[in-house]
Order: structure tokens, then sequence, then C-alpha cells
């Protein structure tokens, strides 16, 4: 091959390469704008403060699936937070051996896996034995997706604490479960709240672990026992219906939810550059 | 004395923890073969290749769950994978390095998207394209593949396609670019003072060095794909048949559960359900577990 042609080889695969990085930042920009300018339209008052209004009657709003998703994304964090670090203490702060190796393995593999079949297995052991969908059961689903989200990137932030720091502790006479609590969490807490933060942001957008676990309702519901409704099912809901309201409805809602979710993110991106070492 | 017993309980809390997480693994596999027993005794091996889906003759087949779910997340997978190593080459090769962090952060947030959201855009962009657009235009140029025939109602193979490839190419790309970047300087050097070009570089030195990581992460795309829900309920259309057409509607193993699993009300209805949903997590699973002890075996070599 010619110099020349190598030349023109090279400027055709390097411009390929550009497009496709177009190609994925436009989608990003399409579906985003998408719902943005169906979604602005519809955003009032009453979206956030009333109750969803049966098909054919207008007006109302989604009150009730914007606190339903602040319930389940709460309670889902007091039990999936906790549990993921401690998983992530025991590989990175313990020698455990095969049982270290065996819980990173699972949580690599739980990352990405399918969320709908976690909504399957909660339903079968909480669903069927309280004989009722529960926002308790959507909360259990939802923590068992955070849990691999929270135990890894406690893991990356904890791994990121040199070892003198912790020597330092132990030199003090301090025992290894207060040096764990006081002084590496502390040191990796950035690393750790970014995670947290990933991991709300992906729950709250979650919709088929929930559809056989919280279902839905459209009154008001604070109980942990009853059904309860969220911003997604409702605009799964919404959006798959044959009513224009709806429809219109289900838009502003994911205009309210792709903000969060989007600032979650945005958040805990500059947080982790901030005060991360790099 | 009280050091000690503090240290034994955090121990022991950070053990039951992981315990906890194997337990749940364990539990969630038993759960679905118990609820699947009644199915696997009825219908046996002929499951799996049985095409009919009839609740009020309550006989269940899932060979168009599983059909569909392999033709979209393959035809994702074909889409995807190209564009994904694309990207992955240009922010780690050519993208000016103040600039990498924030063009990788657009391709994340890509994948920051709810699924619903996907499935919205897909429903009321994407499926009225498809049917009035992108399906005439392929079947003018592609018309005779069989592939392409009969008349592109919108909702389908294609479109869920579409839209798998767009929600696993931030999975594949970020994955890639990683790896891409692991690759040592020393070797592109090397390579630019025998004469190459940047791309004969790229392709020879850097892509050939990762080649069994980028393939890795694209297994791991794969294994989205598959277990992809909402956005892919939305499109499919929802029609239990098995269509060599791309443009025709089907079902998908995770279409057929969300929709009819709330109102399943038959005990061997329910079951066949849980069947489908035990194939869709042995399938995954290994996948997943397959490119994940992959990519930490290399890892660790590293």
């Amino acid at each position: 091959m010619s110099y020349r042609t190598r030349k023109i080889i090279n400027r055709i695969m390097l411009t390929i390469s550009v497009i496709t990085f177009l190609i994925g930042s436009f989608f990003l920009f399409w579906i985003l704008g998408d719902v943005f300018l169906k979604g602005i339209r519809y955003i009032n008052f009453s979206l956030f403060v009333e109750l969803p209004k049966p098909p054919g009657v207008l007006g109302g709003g989604v009150a009730n699936a914007i606190v339903g998703t602040l319930i389940l994304t709460i309670v889902a964090s007091l039990i999936g937070v906790p549990i993921g670090m401690m998983i992530a203490i025991a590989i990175t702060e313990y020698h455990l051996g095969k049982l270290a190796w065996w819980s990173k393995f699972l949580t690599e593999v739980l990352t990405s896996f399918p969320t709908l079949i976690i909504g399957v297995f909660v339903y079968t052991i909480i669903v069927i034995p309280m004989k009722t969908f529960s926002a308790l059961a959507g909360s259990i689903a939802l923590s068992i997706i955070m849990l691999p989200v929270i135990a890894k990137s406690t893991e990356e932030s904890l791994k990121m604490v040199p070892i003198s720091v912790r020597e330092a502790a132990y030199a003090l006479g301090v025992p290894k479960w207060k040096t764990i609590l006081r002084v590496v969490i502390p040191s990796a807490s950035s690393g750790i709240v970014t995670g947290i933060m990933i991991a709300v942001a992906r729950v709250m957008g979650e919709t088929a672990p929930l559809l056989f676990t919280s279902f839905n309702n459209v009154y008001w519901s604070f109980s942990l026992t009853k059904p309860i409704g969220s911003l997604t099912v409702t605009i799964f809901n919404y959006a798959t219906s044959p009513y224009d309201d709806w429809r219109n409805k289900a838009f502003a809602s994911a205009l309210v939810l792709a903000a969060i979710i989007l600032i979650l993110n945005i958040i805990a991106r500059i947080y982790a550059s901030k005060k991360g070492k790099h | 004395m009280s050091k000690n017993i503090g240290d034994k309980i955090f121990k022991g809390l950070a053990i039951f923890a992981s315990l906890l997480l194997i337990l749940l693994v364990i539990s969630l596999f038993l759960s679905l073969v118990i609820y699947s027993i009644p199915s696997i005794k009825k219908f046996g091996f002929k499951f799996l290749i049985d095409k009919i889906w009839d609740p009020v003759a309550d006989k269940y087949g899932a060979l168009p769950a599983i059909y569909g779910t392999l033709v979209t997340s393959f035809l994702a997978l074909l889409i995807a994978f190209p564009i994904s190593i694309g990207i992955a080459i240009f922010i780690s090769e050519l993208a000016p390095i103040f600039l990498k962090r924030l063009f990788s952060f657009i391709i994340e947030l890509l994948g920051a998207i709810p699924s619903l959201i996907y499935g919205m855009w897909g429903l009321f962009v994407l499926a009225p394209l498809v049917q009035l657009k992108i399906g005439p235009f392929i079947q003018k140029i592609l018309g005779f593949l069989p592939f392409f025939q009969g008349y592109p109602m919108g909702v389908g193979y294609l479109t869920a396609g579409i839209i798998l490839s767009i929600m696993i190419i931030p999975t594949i790309s970020s994955l890639s670019r990683e790896i891409l970047m692991a690759v040592p300087i020393d070797q592109r050097e090397a390579g630019y003072a025998l004469g190459m070009t940047k791309w004969e570089v790229i392709s020879k030195v850097v892509l050939g060095n990762a080649r069994s990581g980028i393939f890795a992460a694209g297994i791991l795309g794969l294994g989205r794909a598959l277990g992809e829900a909402v956005a892919v309920t939305m499109v499919i259309g929802n029609f239990h048949d098995i269509s060599i057409s791309l443009f025709s509607p089907g079902v998908t193993i995770t279409s057929v559960i969300i929709n009819q699993f709330a109102e399943a009300t038959g005990e061997l209805k329910l079951s066949a359900l849980m069947e489908l949903a035990l194939i869709l997590f042995l399938t995954t699973f290994l996948i997943m577990g397959f490119a994940r002890y992959y990519i930490l075996k290399r890892i660790v070599k590293e």
C-alpha cells in the first residue's frame, strides 16, 4: 500500500470514529429534547399537588406518585446503603478469601442483572406470603438493585484510602472497627456519596420491578404494607393508555423524573471530580 | 476487652452482609426453580420449542418469546458494537485530554436515562419513523431479503432492536474505553516509531491488544439487552408468533412477563411465566458471569 492510500484510510477511519461519537451524543440530546419539548407544555402546579383523575376527566396530577417514589427510594436506601457498604468493607478491609471472591463476583454480575427478575423474585418471597402488593416489597426490590452499585463504588473508594492512614489510627490504639468507621470511611466519603447518588438516581427510574411489587395506587398512601403509586409505574400506565390527556401527563411526569435523575447524576459527577484526587 | 467485642461484632456484620448477598442469589435461583416446577412437569422440554401461548386452553410455549429476545438482542449488538468501539476509540485515542471526561460523561448519561423514557421515545418517535421512513427506505434497498418482508407496522423486532442498541452503547463503549486506555503508551509509541499512521496504530496495536477485553464488553452489552424490559415491552408489539421479517411485531421473554404477570391468576400460567424468568436468569447469569470473570481475570493478570 502506498503512503498516500494509508493516509487516506487513516483519515476515513478517524472520521468514522468521530461520527460514531456524534451519533451517540445525538441520541442523548434527541431523546432528552423530545421529553423536554413534549413535557414542558403540560407541567403545571396541579401536577405536583393533585391526585390522578379518572380517564376522561381533565386535570388532576401525580402528587401521590411523586411522594410514592420518594418513600420507595428512601426505604430502599435505608436497607440497601448500609448492607452494600458492609459488603464492600468485608471485601476490602477483612481478608476473607473465598467469601470475598464470591461476593465481589456476585456484585459484578448483579450490577447489570435484569431488574425484572429481581421484581419477580421479591413477588415470590414478599408479595405471595403477604397476599398483597406493598410499598415494602417495592422498596426491597429497589434495595436489591442498589446493593451492587453501592458495594462496587464503596469498594473502589475504600481501596483508594492509603494503608498508612489505617496504620496511623492503629498506632494510636484505635480498634479496627472504629478505624474503619471514623477514619477510613470519612476519607473515602466523596466516592461513597457519589455512588449513593448514582444508585438513588438509578432506582428512581426503575419501572419493571415495581410492577409486581409495589404495584400502583391512585390514592394517597403512606403505609408500607399497602400498594403504593410511583412516578415510573404511573408514567408507564399513562404512556401506554389511549387517552391524549394521560399521554400528555406521562410526558410532563417523565420530564420531572428525567430532570431529577440527570441533576443527581451531574451533581454526583461534579462532587466526585471536585473532592476526588486525580 | 471491649475493643475486642466491637471488632468481633463489626467483622460479624461485614461477613453477614456478604453471606446475605450470596444467600440472595441462591434463593433467587431456588424460588424461580420452585415456582417453575408445575410448568416444567406439565410441558417438559416442549416448553422451549412450542409456539402456542393460550391462557384459555392453559397451554404455554416459550419459543416466540425466546426467539424475540434473541433476535432483538443480537440485532442490538450488531448495531451497537461497531458504534461503541468507534466511541471508545474516539474518547481514548482522539479526543483532547481536557475534553475526555466531558465526552465520556455525555455517553454515560445515555446509560442513566431510565428505560421507561427510552420506551416512550421509541413508541412516540421511533416507531412512527420506522413505519413511515426507515422501514420503506430499507425495503427499497434490501426488500428482496426475507428479513424485510411485509408492511412495516412501526412496532416490532426492528424498532425494539434499535432502541436496545442505543441503550447498550454506554455499557459497551465505557468498558471498551477503559480497556483501550489501559494499553500502555509505549506500545503505541513503538507503532509510531515503525512509521505507522494513527489508524494503523489503533487497529493493529491498540485494538489487537484489547481484543479479548472488547469481546467481553460486547458480551456484557448483549447480556444487558437480553434482560431489558420496559422499553422493549413498549415497542415490540406484543404479538405471540415467530416471523423472520424484522418488521413484524413479536414478543420477548421480558415483555410477556410484564404484560401477563400481574394478571396471572392460574397456577400453571404463573408457573409458565416463572419458567420464562428462570430461562432469562440462567442465560444472563451465565453470560454476565462469563464476561465478568473474564474481565476480572484480565485485571488481576495486569
